[in-house]
């Protein structure tokens, strides 16, 4: 065998990734592309998983049997998608319980869109239309993205995702052909989740450092501005279709390059909520937290019932 | 009483066990001890509300009275409720949960065992159905319950807590009157005793594996069948209701 | 990792009758009963599966991937094992 120094590592290394070949998990990889990786990956779980407490906290109170078995289904479908890519980050040697640890203390972030509060029914329609409908956005790239197993947790889940994103525009064109009421907290519903669900395709690309980097190794395929770009395109003709406005004075169709220019994101409110000042930040951290806590005796359990039972069979 | 009338009134017992469950289950949602286990228990609550939609749908059906399983699952007065007081219980921790499943689990699997073979074919067709389910159920929550008894000593004590609280509550699951002794005669719904019988071998089986004690102590409560409940009930409607109460007579 | 942590299993799923088991992915279990049925709660909600392998991780041996050329590429140059490397002349099918 042929011992390589560095830089002929990292060279082969970015020749298969120009070549779209993927790395997989016993691969030599540099350490900067795994640390992004976990961070990227668990970030992205930690989302899925806090993403469960504001739509969990209607299931109770779904209006209906059907409404109610879907939205059980879809959260549990977001507990899925967070182990797949938990399962993903420990193909990089990150232990799902440290990560995990890393997210209540604060030290790992998650998408900002969950640190808003869930007030009425109808943001069970705007979740899953708007918030779905950018994750798909974000995700369905990363489908092809150059680490083999956050590639294929990434074709799972948008193969779940997809009634997600429908099951919440059938929750909206239901409200939005609906009685006054109805309308009234569809549009709602739509003014408080459309500029949160703007901020969830991050920073401008200006200020988004490390985004250069990642499209050389091909973990992202696209900028934060384009997908965003493409969300609103996307999103602005499915409200008129259902009879919504968007919230956005500034709205417009430009013509010659054929895309929705819209208003000033507030940039200051999405750090704030990132840092941790959003409404709901110390709620749905906690919740988690606690729901760790208050599983370890049961952990603890299994554990040592499974050591007793291994001394049974070996005697 | 009309035979029409006692098949009705039996759809709803299981309907409302199914329900009421499912519905408590489902504030395990994000909460779960774990994340593999938070999906099993979301898996469960899942099952038990698509049993209750069946069975409600049936109700309405012999009811006969433009009712649909949505407006019997949402829209009655507390009183109005049958499930047994058992399924109500709050969720506790999660051995609470766990045994409050066996228990019920223990006797929804002979039933369903049984009731397969019902004179009445949607009955027998739903108990066949919910049968495959509930066999992974019980195997579920015995198997946990088994972990946590001979667990560590502090899931022992904990899970023997638990046992202790909810065994009170046991005996209303053999509960039968004037309807269920009309359906016996007729082959639509099985033998309460033999279901009973099953029930006891198999609970006692699993906890002696898991070290634990049936308590000394057998008062035993009941009302849930008649819509007595417990001071817990109506926390959980309201919660359940509260859209259709709110926003009356409105499609979602 | 401390040892309250449950350990990771290596998932396997075969999707229909006459295809092997495939890696799905993995999951946390206390032992091998649990292991099965998380794996039918996390990985066949869509009936994707009707048998499932669990295996702990730690129990897998991995080739070393920098052994890949000494494994690997000696039999990229055996040639005359793919039918593709022998003349067959025109007329004769079924071979």
């Amino acid at each position: 065998m042929k011992v390589l120094n560095s830089e002929e590592l990292n060279r082969k290394f970015q020749e298969k990734i120009d070549n779209d070949i993927k790395i997989e998990p016993n691969d030599w990889m540099p350490d900067a592309y795994r640390q992004t990786l976990i961070r990227q990956i668990s970030q992205h779980a930690h989302s899925e998983v806090v993403g469960m407490l504001p739509e969990g906290n209607w299931i109770t109170r779904a209006p209906n049997l059907r409404r109610k078995a879907v939205l059980l289904a879809k959260v549990q479908d977001e507990a899925g998608h967070g182990l797949y890519l938990y399962s993903a980050t420990e193909t990089l040697g990150a232990d799902r319980e440290d990560t995990i640890d890393d997210l209540h203390s604060g030290k790992a972030k998650y998408s900002s869109i969950f640190n808003y509060p869930t007030l009425s029914w109808a943001d069970m329609g705007a979740i899953g239309w708007l918030v779905d409908g950018a994750a798909i956005m974000n995700q369905v790239p990363l489908c092809r993205c150059s680490y083999g197993p956050y590639a294929r947790a990434m074709v799972r889940v948008c193969k779940e995702e997809s009634f997600h994103q429908r099951q919440g525009f059938e929750i909206m064109m239901k409200l939005a052909n609906g009685s006054p009421e109805q309308k009234d907290m569809a549009q709602d519903a739509l003014n408080r989740f459309w500029w949160p669900a703007l901020m969830m395709f991050g920073p401008s690309d200006d200020d988004s450092p490390n985004s250069q980097q990642s499209m050389k190794w091909k973990i992202k395929r696209f900028s934060n501005d384009d997908l965003r770009q493409q969300f609103v395109d996307a999103t602005v003709a499915q409200a008129a279709l259902i009879g919504l406005t968007i919230p956005d004075p500034d709205l417009k169709f430009d013509k010659k390059s054929g895309h929705y220019i819209f208003g000033e994101i507030n940039w200051n409110e999405f750090y704030e909520v990132v840092k941790g000042n959003g409404p709901c930040n110390k709620e749905r951290i906690d919740a988690r937290r606690k729901a760790k806590e208050n599983g370890l005796w049961v952990r603890e359990a299994a554990m040592a019932f499974s050591a007793k039972r291994a001394i049974k069979k070996s005697a | 009483m009309t035979k029409n009338e006692a098949l009705f009134n039996y759809t709803l017992r299981l309907g409302d066990d199914s329900l009421i469950l499912g519905q408590r289950l489902a504030e395990w949602c994000g909460h779960g001890p774990i994340l593999e286990e938070d999906i099993a228990i979301t898996n469960i609550s899942l099952d038990l509300i698509g049993q209750a939609t069946n069975l409600l749908n049936y109700a309405a059906l012999i009811e006969n009275k433009d009712r649909n399983a949505d407006n019997i699952a949402f829209l009655r007065l507390e009183k109005e409720y049958c499930n047994i007081l058992l399924v109500e219980q709050l969720n506790g921790d999660f051995g609470d949960t766990m045994m409050r499943q066996f228990l019920f689990d223990a006797f929804r699997k002979p039933l369903f065992e049984m009731l397969q073979f019902s004179k009445d074919k949607q009955l027998a067709a739903i108990a066949e159905k919910s049968l495959k389910e509930t066999k992974y159920h019980l195997k579920h929550s015995s198997e946990w319950i088994i972990r946590l008894g001979d667990g560590t000593e502090e899931s022992h004590q904990r899970v023997q807590n638990s046992l202790t609280n909810l065994w009170r509550y046991t005996d209303e699951l053999f509960f039968t009157d004037e309807s269920d002794t009309l359906l016996g005669e007729l082959g639509i719904i099985p033998d309460f005793s033999k279901i009973k019988e099953v029930w006891s071998a198999n609970v006692t089986a699993v906890f002696e594996q898991a070290t634990l004690q049936i308590p000394a102590n057998n008062w035993q409560f009941e009302g849930g069948r008649k819509g007595r409940h417990s001071e817990h009930m109506g926390y959980l409607l309201a919660e359940l209701q509260y859209m259709q109460r709110a926003y009356p007579n409105m499609e979602w | 990792m401390t040892n309250k942590d449950w350990p990771l299993w290596e998932i396997f799923i075969r999707s229909k009758q006459g295809l092997n088991h495939k890696h799905v992915g993995s999951l946390r279990a206390a032992d091998a009963e649990m292991a099965v049925e998380n794996a039918r709660d996390v990985y066949t909600r869509r009936s994707e599966g009707i048998s499932i392998w669990v295996i702990e991780s730690n129990n897998i041996h991995a080739s070393d991937s920098s052994d890949a050329d000494m494994l690997f590429e000696p039999s990229n140059t055996k040639v005359y094992r793919h039918p593709t490397f022998y003349d067959v002349p025109d007329g004769i099918s079924h071979m």
